[in-house]
């Protein structure tokens, strides 16, 4: 279009860039001039430079919080959008085509279940099925004659953090199968019979047509997940908050202690200010390479 | 103009890439392969796993305390029992609570789909400058930390009078949800196919006119998968409902479960029955607005 006709769609900005400022920016904005304060939340904030910054530098919590990011980045995003990517084709290529519609949309709703499964009540399940004494994973374990292998799992640091993972990935597959199977429906079927016809197995199918098909999802999926992942707080408030000792602590549970156990807001605030640089980051470099995609395909 | 002209909208332009008729329906038209089969077994594994959970909640909402010391959370219910049910029915006012949650979801989901909408409309078809760094300011809201902003929200709240309402938390999760929304329409919006806005253009219709009768009707499963993931999430939401609604009156349903949590009448049966009934709701929902979830987020974005 030419580039005089675009002016006035600025208007249909606006009201979304008024709210955006006043609900985002501007406490963004103050949450990064409180990093640069001493505050506890009753007397009114101190300046004091850069003194947090330099004690966040030299925080153990804080880069384990950060290690701790990595593990939830793999749970959240590597391993559900990898499953996610095989079930839903999967569902879409095997179950929907070749047995019954129906089944297909019925798994599709059960794998979104834990979705929608609000986390505190999550927590309850997860406690039943992962508690010491008789939960139902060590009772299966006893079951098997493994009985040696029953462990505390969300109790000990050792297995702590794997637990939160593993549920973690049982929570997050629904998102990217709903996600890829809706998105599957924009290809071509013809492009599957004239790939079978040409004697391509089921997975030179799914390279050659469904990935290169779905790309624009798998950056959204991606994304959303990673940025999510850097950011989770829910379920390590819920399961474990943060321990044993600091071994499930992330930044934004542990900017959280900070803010409103510790209530020191002003290093809570930095905390966070640095979380926020960190997941902008990411969410700009995505950003770029899925605007550079787009600019190749259009050209 | 209603949803099924739309598709066959939809369906008239995809027709034009590809002129070829729609195959033959292809079920049984060859025997299915062991490996076929195995697929089949695999995907409904997955499926008993993911929803195993819930079902625990319904079991353990329906057993007696003693039923449960018992036998533990993993046997079958030896009877029907409500009054865990009815005690926490009661307990949180239960039918207030789930009105809180669905007028402040259901105002999230129409209000950031009209937001997200508007957004989109200047980011993916107007093509406005510089809108890739206005995409990165709108990808800011769903970034920031959400416990970076009670601070500053929470004076502000209370100092024009929202706080303690359920506007503070609607308007919050607009912005947010909305922001997501922005970023995902926006794509789509930008693989509208050109011909379409076009053709309404030299028709004479104005821009809000290509927006309101083009754009958004074409679009229409997009918005609806929208919709109800706002819904579900705003639903789910725990921090910010916690933070802004002090009052029980005002509060959400998983405000009310975990204040609950803390106090005493809740043994075993009544957290699940809390789980229970918390979950039902976005259930139901989510049951009954499932099928626009199959017509798909990109539904609309013709390549």
């Amino acid at each position: 279009m030419r580039s005089e006709s675009r002016k006035g769609y600025w208007l249909y900005l606006i009201p979304g860039a008024l709210l955006l400022t006043v609900i985002i920016i501007v406490p963004l904005a103050w949450n990064v001039y409180l990093s640069f304060t001493r505050y506890r939340g009753i007397k009114p904030p101190t300046w004091i430079g850069l003194d947090n910054w330099k004690e966040l530098f030299q925080d153990a919590d804080f880069w384990a919080s950060f290690q701790h990011s990595i593990a939830m980045v793999v749970a959240m995003v590597i391993l559900p959008t990898a499953i996610g990517l095989f079930l839903a084709s999967l569902l879409f290529d095997l179950v929907g085509r070749r047995f019954n519609g129906k089944i297909m949309g019925l798994l599709r709703a059960v794998y979104y279940l834990p979705q929608i499964l609000p986390i505190a009540i999550a927590a309850i399940v997860v406690g039943w099925i992962l508690r010491p004494e008789d939960g139902a994973l060590n009772d299966l374990l006893k079951a098997f004659g493994l009985g040696g292998l029953q462990h505390n799992w969300l109790g000990s640091p050792d297995t702590a953090l794997l637990s939160i993972a593993a549920v973690l990935v049982w929570i997050q597959i629904g998102y990217p199968v709903v996600v890829f199977m809706s998105a599957l429906q924009r290809i071509d079927p013809q492009l599957y019979e004239a790939a079978e016809l040409d004697g391509a197995n089921w997975f030179q199918r799914f390279r050659a047509i469904t990935l290169a098909g779905i790309r624009p999802e798998i950056f959204v999926v991606v994304l959303t997940c990673t940025v999510a992942a850097l950011k989770v707080f829910g379920p390590v408030y819920a399961l474990t908050r943060g321990g044993p000792g600091s071994s499930t602590i992330v930044p934004s549970y542990y900017s959280y202690t900070e803010f409103f156990t510790a209530q020191r807001v002003g290093y809570g605030a930095t905390i966070a200010t640095a979380l926020t640089v960190v997941v902008l980051a990411v969410a700009i470099f995505f950003v770029r390479a899925q605007f550079r995609l787009a600019d190749q395909e259009e050209q | 103009m209603t949803v099924g002209q739309s598709e066959n909208e939809h369906q008239q332009l995809v027709d034009e890439e590809h002129p070829a008729p729609a195959p033959p329906r292809r079920n049984g038209r060859r025997r299915r392969t062991g490996l076929e089969w195995l697929a089949l077994a695999v995907t409904l594994v997955v499926g008993v796993i993911m929803g195993a959970p819930l079902l625990l909640v319904l079991l353990n909402a329906v057993k007696s305390p003693e039923d449960f010391s018992a036998h533990g959370p993993l046997g079958l219910p030896t009877g029907i029992y409500l009054d865990g049910i009815k005690t926490f029915w009661e307990a949180v006012d239960f039918p207030r609570k789930v009105w809180n949650s669905v007028l402040i979801s259901g105002l999230v989901a129409v209000f950031g789909v009209l937001i997200s909408v508007l957004n989109a409309y200047a980011l993916g078809i107007g093509r406005v400058r510089g809108r890739m760094w206005v995409l990165v300011a709108f990808l800011l809201a769903t970034i920031v930390p959400q416990e970076a902003l009670l601070y500053p929200l929470y004076i502000m709240f209370k100092n024009i009078g929202l706080y303690d309402t359920i506007w503070s938390v609607v308007i919050v999760f607009v912005v947010i949800h909305g922001a997501f929304g922005t970023y995902l329409l926006a794509s789509v919006f930008g693989a509208f196919p050109r011909e379409l806005l076009e053709a309404a253009a030299l028709d004479g219709a104005n821009r809000r006119q290509i927006l309101w009768r083009v754009v958004v009707p074409v679009c229409r499963p997009t918005l609806a998968v929208l919709a109800v993931f706002f819904f579900i999430w705003t639903w789910n939401e725990f921090l910010i409902p916690l933070s802004f609604l002090v009052s029980a009156d005002n509060q959400t349903v998983q405000v009310g479960i975990a204040t609950l949590q803390g106090e005493r009448i809740m043994n075993v049966t009544t957290i699940s029955a809390s789980a229970l009934l918390g979950v039902l709701p976005t259930l139901i929902f989510f049951l009954v607005f499932q099928r626009t979830l199959t017509r798909g987020l990109t539904a609309g974005a013709i390549k």
